[in-house]
């Protein structure tokens, strides 16, 4: 009985938490748009605007329920359901502290690249969907984006995989702290097993594994369609790409779906290269301080922590960096990112057998 | 070739984004000059330039000209400023006055009251060109630029005084005075 309760309550703690995390990140979106362009972003609504994103979403859902006449009403309908949810079900196998996690799979990893990918089905039924020359633009443009994206993320998460020896997050994350049963070594030389902290990172355990995230990094906004890679929405060219004939609570959960995405690669990066929960901070002789913080609510509190900032950088990249053109799109991905994500792979596959024997 | 315009990129990318962090800091407080009259108006270009209009406002120079407004009593009713009016904003009904009826600030003698005299500020496109045809200069641009409203009937400027009950009396009197000049012409 306690765990079939567990079992309803962790899915609905984690759609509240996207929820809440939308609000706030809506918030800090515009803020931070604001600032970067010497304005202030919101003021008006509550003390600093910040009221201004929960009155956005009350007028969303009291929107009336609009289907284009000439849409596809099951595929119009089904769309930003089926984009939610792929989402909101990757979450289920990220860990937020130790031994905190959703569902302990050995296959996470897999499991969530395999979900996340469904993302782009339904991209691709919401544009079919909408009847409309734009939407359909966009969700074009979105598979061919999303795919080839694809490719970049799962060849640096190969490259990191083959160091940790696991595609289970929860023991990913493991090894890269104090809690760890093997022996951790910086740069492959030095046992910091009991040191902790930054030092036994994957992205430090294994330097070229830095390499890797920079991919991860710029694949995982692609793959979100974030700026610089958002010409499937291109507010200026295709008024919003795949959910132009989207409003009401549909639309707020495409846009939701869009926030939980941020979230998602956000966190699954910290979990793969940063040290996913456990502090960054190192022991020093008598000085515990990786000790002292790292448990249950510190995970939590670092894995947020950790995630929010890389938010954050995506944000700040959004509002600095114009947006691609398709060809250069493509260029980026084929001819840069997956030679050199090949390359991380291969050297991975070195470090296996030569330094970490 | 290729090596080279990613390393280019990245590096473009970084400066960039240096840019933007920088203003994302310095965003803390609010440009402090804004007033360009001031000698160091450029050199004070750091922060936020948004100003919180309804409870802040830009200086404004002394001699602006934004909204048209008209001393009435000065009018003498020609019409040349709505004959002047490219967009034919200004909308005046005169009624002939038997007798002179005054005199303006200037000197000029008013014979033509002011039945109507509107002007559709929402058609208004601020060239100021009726303020330069007038020849008593009573319509003339003030510093007054928020008058904003959410009924459009408030934005046509009435500047006529005279009540419904005024003007037809006036109006008697100029078909009086024309019956009577009939009356002495026919004897």
């Amino acid at each position: 009985m306690s765990s079939l309760f567990i079992h309803i309550l962790t899915p609905v703690a984690i759609f509240l938490f996207i929820a809440l995390f939308t609000l706030f990140a809506v918030y800090a979106e515009r803020k931070i748009a604001g600032f970067v362009q010497d304005r202030l972003g919101p003021m008006e609504t509550g003390k600093f605007g910040l009221l201004q994103t929960f009155a956005d979403i009350l007028k969303l859902l009291q929107k009336e329920f609009i289907s284009p006449a000439a849409a596809d009403r099951i595929l119009f309908a089904v769309a930003p359901i089926l984009i939610f949810v792929a989402v909101f079900v990757g979450f289920s196998v990220v860990p937020w502290a130790a031994d905190f996690v959703p569902a302990n799979t050995h296959t996470g990893l897999f499991f969530i690249m395999a979900v996340v990918s469904i993302d782009a089905i339904g991209i691709l039924m919401a544009g079919w969907g909408s009847n409309n020359k734009y939407s359909l633009l966009g969700s074009i443009r979105a598979i061919a984006q999303m795919i080839s994206y694809e490719l970049p993320v799962g060849l640096s998460l190969i490259a990191a995989v083959m160091i940790t020896q696991t595609l289970n997050l929860n023991e990913i994350a493991l090894n890269q702290g104090i809690y760890s049963e093997q022996d951790l070594f910086f740069l492959g030389i030095w046992n910091v097993k009991d040191i902790g902290g930054i030092l036994s990172w994957n992205v430090f355990q294994a330097p070229h594994l830095l390499v890797s995230y920079v991919i991860f990094f710029i694949a995982s906004l692609a793959e979100c369609n974030r700026a610089p890679f958002d010409i499937p929405e291109a507010e200026s060219e295709l008024i919003g790409g795949f959910h132009t004939e989207y409003g009401g609570i549909r639309f707020a959960f495409i846009f939701l779906a869009e926030y939980a995405m941020m979230f998602l690669v956000a966190m699954l990066g910290v979990v793969i290269f940063l040290g996913a929960w456990n502090s960054p901070l190192p022991n020093i002789g008598n000085v515990r301080l990786a000790d002292w913080t790292t448990g249950l609510y510190w995970g939590i509190f670092w894995t947020l922590i950790k995630s929010l900032f890389i938010v954050a950088v995506q944000i700040w990249i959004r509002w600095t960096l114009p947006r691609f053109r398709a060809d250069q799109l493509m260029v980026l991905c084929w001819k840069i990112l997956i030679p050199v994500a090949f390359l991380c792979m291969a050297i991975s596959g070195i470090w296996r057998i030569t330094v970490m024997v | 070739m290729i090596i080279k315009s990613t390393l280019k990129g990245l590096a473009t990318a970084i400066k960039g984004l240096s840019l933007t962090v920088a203003h994302l800091f310095s965003a803390r407080k609010s440009r402090t000059s804004l007033d360009i009259k001031q000698e160091n108006y450029f050199e004070k270009q750091e922060g936020v330039t948004t100003v919180q209009f309804p409870s802040e406002k830009m200086p404004i120079p002394d001699v602006a000209r934004y909204q048209l407004d008209v001393e009435i009593d000065d009018c003498i009713v020609c019409d040349l400023c709505a004959k002047a009016c490219p967009v034919d904003c200004i909308a005046i009904e005169s009624i002939k006055s038997p007798e002179a009826i005054g005199k303006t600030s200037d000197g000029s003698v008013k014979r033509l009251y002011a039945a109507k005299f509107e002007i559709d500020m929402a058609k208004c496109m601020y060239c100021g060109l009726c303020t330069v045809v007038c020849p008593t200069e009573c319509i003339v641009m003030t510093d007054n630029y928020d008058r904003s409203t959410t009924n459009l009937a408030d934005l046509t400027y009435t500047f006529s005084d005279m009540s419904d009950a005024e003007v037809q009396k006036r109006k008697e009197e100029w078909t009086r005075f024309q019956a009577e000049k009939e009356a002495a012409k026919a004897k």
